[in-house]
């Protein structure tokens, strides 16, 4: 399983050329990786469906607190997800190869999607909780470029931000749940937690970790109220909205719920939050698709409301749930991802997407009409299709519930009304009725784009006449594998007349009359205040959100970043001398015991250089060339200093080095002019204090520090080793280049870079600014307005 | 000498805090050459100073003749020296360059001309109303 | 570039001599006080010195290579001499030592030889950037 993951993102790095190489022929080329991933998967449902799992481990990062390994767990769920993520990418890629032809971006598109879809199925593969979340932190990333994937545009632009921004915060959450659980259960492997539910139910963290991870799932997710950005991403081409819609990024709060099912569920809380969540939103939801026009949007909203029955599913915990939640997904990601894909196909061909300006497209699209009808008499829940199963699965999971099973019931037929409306105005307004003029000459799409759509539709058929090629071979593993529990059962078409078909006759006939009074409940004011207040409220409770924080940072950047440098470093310094003075006076104490008596002549005579050369340097504080041989005396002293305490290669670098100094100082003090130094006297008392503080500071560490015991191990350690092991007898320098290399090597890279930064800003030619508005005035040279022009 | 050298050490480190603080550049780098310095002497005492003894190997034996001066601290210290010496390069060409560009060495107004050209902090555009569908 | 008859001549004597003792201090560092550090700082001296008498392009022609070369050179020296011992899978930077017998006079030929002329050529190329960009500009 590593080599395809690892194999995905290998090839999507390597698109540019691939595509290069086979030019507009490359989509077929490329669809070949997704395809071969789902065979590969595909290989395993026998063992799978026999009850096993599957594990793969290598180590990747080894701590002592823990460990993060590439483990791979492959059981029914994970199998349908990864079938799903590679069977529906395959026809992502054939059809983005159409939608996009001519892009002058379609290798970019090919890289991200690749990239996306690796990172998917790193998601539903993954063993570890880190690892996984590292997928999941990639798959918001690589969605963030697919989402702004026409960045000309600012939509797309703010689309893609808030997409990663929402599910990046929910990232964030998740990635502190996840540790939670790992610390509070000791394993960091779900297929070992899964055995430990218990202890992770029982942990005073169970709440936190239980808060935490539903923020990250139902961010990811688009749960109400974080559900605006969904909608939102449809900002992106439609093979990017397909693809993330329907089979995969917003799949993965579900799949992380439905994985962690047996670890976190069957509590009440959790019955209560995330049943309460999916009920919310799906009901919301469902209306919502109404109050649009767009078939994006329109299916958009549907997507929100199937993530939320599926989460309600997850949250009601039974049986039943599980058996309705995986025949669920699998017939949303078929039916959903064709649909999203003949939006598309529309759009692309017609030059529109808005229903009311879409008509009688059957006979120019006939096999787009054809995919489109039966993806949504499967959405509609009408039989033989197999959304029709998933429907009465889900309305047999509502009349289980554990907690207001009649409430659950209720609102999930008003929601699936809507949706059974909303799948008629998709295929109804832009197919049936009279020829409308659209702003293209319509006709069918190229084989690359139906090829997706129909196989999607014609499967829903499949599946639905003949449930049992999958319900033991993929739905009983899957749907064991979220309960916890084995389970056995089988999917027929014909349940006999039961609640769920009445009730589903109901759903039906509600459908339709609510679609044939679309027009009028759409532009009906209490739509419009509910389209307002759910659609519109959450968003700008975001960007009040967004605005604010960018505010109080704009605020907070202004106060404390002034730009006046001194007041930085009077900050800094006062930190540091409050900082290192407290501990220093708090742990140490104050040591003194002078000792000037074993001086020799020489020694007297240098400090008393330096005193004086410092002195001379505050005194003719106006007079630079004083400050250069101020500084250039004291730099000489300590050379002496060094040469006469046994550092013979110290004292030679500091002699060279402050020549060169003095040198550099002069070259560069020739260009600059003469500055008389305008502080006020507070100021320079206000200095004077720090620095007098701080040089006292100093004096009394090294005094502290050199009164204690010494440990020379080291040192001795490098005399001893340093001719027998590395031949020098120069053992300073055989530090430098040989015991210690490591270190020089990072200072030697540092002088490379100052050296090519110096060089930069000299020969760098002017930034933007006007040349010649500054240099006016205060300067007393003309050199400013000689280099102007350089 | 025990003494003397941190003495010393502090004497330097505050004559180059004070020069830091004032408004000419030039006058910031020669403050930021002398805390260098006095720094380097710090560590230098820090490593303990016992002989004059340079910590060399004669010729024919394997370790050098006690005492010698520890060799760590000056392994340190030589780096430190030339890396110092790389700052300060750097930090003239950005005055100079600063001057070249402003027209000014004095930290003070540095502020004034910055905010002239560019360095107002403003979001961007895409930041702003974070979105919308 | 300053016009003074007893700095050209005397500049044109010394230069030689100069880079010799460069180098002479850089070969003994291993064994005696220098190195690559101290020997780069006297070489470039070196360089300065000839910059500040007949100016940078006199001194480029000197020099002949580009003193951004050098640093590169410097730090390809560096990371190859931190690789060779990898290559018999020990780790990076370990020093690896090369004894030939001439006879009279032994040579050793050692990665830390060659990490110290990476650091010699950097510090060369460093000084002498800045000093040609500082001085370019009068």
């Amino acid at each position: 399983m590593l080599t395809v993951v690892a194999l995905i993102f290998i090839v999507a790095l390597l698109s540019p050329w691939i595509y290069k190489l086979f030019k507009e022929k490359s989509g077929w080329v490329l669809a070949l990786l997704p395809f071969g991933s789902f065979l590969y998967l595909a290989s395993w449902l026998p063992h799978i469906a026999a009850g096993n799992v599957v594990q793969q481990s290598t180590t990747w990062v080894s701590m002592a607190l823990f460990e993060v390994n590439l483990a791979f767990y492959l059981d029914g769920l994970s199998l349908m997800f990864g079938m799903i993520i590679t069977g529906i990418g395959t026809f992502i890629v054939l059809y983005g190869s159409g939608y996009l032809a001519g892009d002058a971006y379609l290798p970019r598109f090919y890289c991200a999607i690749l990239l996306f879809m690796g990172s998917m199925l790193g998601v539903v593969l993954a063993d570890n909780l880190i690892s996984i979340f590292v997928f999941w932190e990639l798959t918001s990333f690589t969605s963030f470029i697919l989402i702004g994937f026409t960045h000309e545009q600012e939509n797309s632009r703010k689309a893609a931000l808030q997409a990663l921004l929402v599910t990046g915060i929910g990232g964030l959450a998740l990635v502190a749940g996840l540790v939670l659980m790992g610390f509070a259960s000791g394993h960091w492997e779900v297929s070992a937690l899964l055995n430990e539910g218990d202890i992770v139910r029982n942990h005073p963290y169970y709440l936190a970790i239980l808060i935490l991870v539903l923020a990250g799932a139902f961010t990811k997710s688009a749960q109400f109220p974080f559900s605006f950005w969904l909608p939102g991403a449809m900002a992106a081409p439609t093979p990017v909205s397909a693809y993330l819609h329907s089979a995969t990024m917003v799949k993965a709060g579900v799949y992380l719920l439905a994985r962690l099912n047996p670890v976190l569920g069957s509590t009440e809380i959790w019955l209560i939050l995330v049943g309460g969540f999916g009920l919310l939103t799906l009901l919301v939801s469902a209306w919502l698709s109404l109050s649009f026009t767009d078939m994006k949007q329109i299916l958009a909203y549907s997507t929100v409301m199937a993530l939320g029955t599926m989460i309600m599913l997850i949250g009601l915990g039974t049986e039943m749930a599980m058996k309705a939640l995986a025949v669920y997904i699998l017939s949303h990601a078929m039916y959903k991802g064709a649909l999203f894909m003949v939006a598309g196909a529309v759009d692309h061909e017609a030059g529109t997407r808005d229903v009311l300006k879409l008509g009688g497209l059957r006979t120019l699209m006939p096999i787009s009409f054809a995919a489109a009808a039966l993806a949504a008499i499967s959405m509609a829940g009408i039989p033989p299709l197999y959304g029709f199963i998933a429907k009465e699965l889900v309305y047999e999971a509502a009349l289980e519930a554990p907690l207001w099973p009649v409430l659950v019931i209720t609102l999930a037929v008003i929601a699936n009304i809507a949706i059974v409306a909303a799948s008629a105005i998709v295929v109804i307004r832009p197919f049936l009725g009279a020829k409308v003029e659209t702003p293209k000459k319509a006709h069918e799409a190229p084989l690359s784009m139906w090829i997706g759509p129909l196989s999607l539709a014609v499967l829903s058929v499949l599946f639905g006449v003949l449930p049992f090629l999958i319900d033991t071979s993929l739905m009983v593993p899957v749907a064991s594998s979220v309960y916890g529990v084995p389970m056995d059962f089988y999917l027929s078409l014909w349940h006999g007349i039961n609640l769920p078909l009445i009730l589903s006759l109901v759903t039906l006939a509600g459908g339709i009359l609510v679609y044939r009074i679309w027009d009028g409940l759409r532009e009906s004011a209490p739509m419009k205040v509910y389209q307002t207040g759910f659609a519109m409220g959450p968003i700008r409770g975001y960007n009040g959100l967004v605005n604010g924080l960018l505010g109080l940072a704009g605020w907070q950047t202004r106060t404390i970043q002034n730009g006046l440098m001194s007041n930085y470093l009077v900050t800094i310094l006062i930190t540091l001398l409050v900082a290192v003075g407290y501990t220093f006076l708090t742990r140490s104490g104050i040591v003194w015991n002078p000792g000037f008596e074993n001086m020799l002549i020489q020694e007297w005579a240098l400090s008393i250089a330096i005193i004086t050369a410092l002195g001379i340097m505050l005194a003719f504080g106006h007079s630079r060339l004083t400050m250069v041989i101020g500084a250039g005396v004291v730099g000489f002293a300590l050379a002496l200093i060094y040469l006469m305490h046994g550092a013979a290669d110290l004292a030679m670098t500091q002699v060279l080095v402050e020549t060169l100094t003095v040198i550099l100082v002069v070259l560069v003090l020739i260009h600059v002019p003469k500055l008389k130094e305008l502080r006020s006297t507070t100021s320079k008392i206000r200095d004077g204090v720090i620095a007098v503080a701080a040089g006292a500071l100093m004096t009394l560490l090294i005094l502290a520090v050199t009164a204690a015991p010494f440990d020379a191990f080291i040192s001795e350690f490098y005399a001893e080793a340093s001719y027998p092991l590395a031949h020098g007898r120069n053992i300073v320098n055989v530090i430098l280049v040989d015991f210690r290399a490591l270190d020089t090597m990072g200072e030697v890279v540092v002088v490379a870079i100052a050296g090519l930064a110096v060089y930069a800003l000299i020969k760098m030619k002017r930034f933007g600014s006007p040349p010649d508005t500054n240099t006016g005035g205060r300067t007393s040279s003309g050199a400013a307005s000689k280099q102007g022009g350089s | 000498m025990d003494t003397i050298l941190p003495i010393i050490a502090g004497a330097i480190f505050a004559t180059g805090i004070y020069l830091l603080l004032r408004r000419s550049l030039i006058l910031t780098i020669i403050g930021i050459i002398l805390i260098s310095n006095s720094v380097n002497l710090a560590l230098f005492s820090l490593g303990r100073i016992s002989t004059e003894n340079p910590p060399l190997i004669k010729a024919g034996s394997l370790e050098p003749l006690a005492p010698f001066a520890n060799p760590l601290p000056q392994a340190l210290i030589l780096t430190a020296i030339v890396i110092g010496f790389g700052l300060l390069a750097f930090a003239l060409a950005l005055a100079y360059r600063s001057y070249r560009e402003l027209g000014t060495v004095d930290q003070d107004e540095l502020l004034e001309d910055a905010e002239d050209t560019s360095a107002a902090i403003v979001p961007r555009n895409d930041f702003k109303n974070g979105g919308g569908a | 570039m300053m016009k003074s008859l007893i700095l050209h001549t005397a500049t044109r004597l010394m230069i030689g001599v100069l880079v010799l003792f460069s180098l002479f201090l850089f070969f003994r560092g291993h064994d005696e006080p220098g190195g690559g550090f101290i020997g780069g700082l006297v070489g470039a001296g070196a360089f300065t010195l000839y910059a500040i008498a007949f100016g940078t392009e006199a001194t480029r022609k000197v020099l002949r290579i580009h003193p951004i070369t050098l640093i590169s050179v410097g730090l390809l020296s560096l990371v190859v001499s931190g690789l060779i011992p990898m290559f018999v899978a020990e780790p990076f930077l370990t020093g690896k030592w090369l004894f030939i017998e001439w006879g009279a006079i032994d040579t050793k030929l050692s990665t830390p030889l060659l990490f110290d002329i990476g650091v010699y050529l950097c510090v060369v190329g460093f000084i002498v950037t800045v000093i040609f960009s500082l001085e370019e500009e009068g």
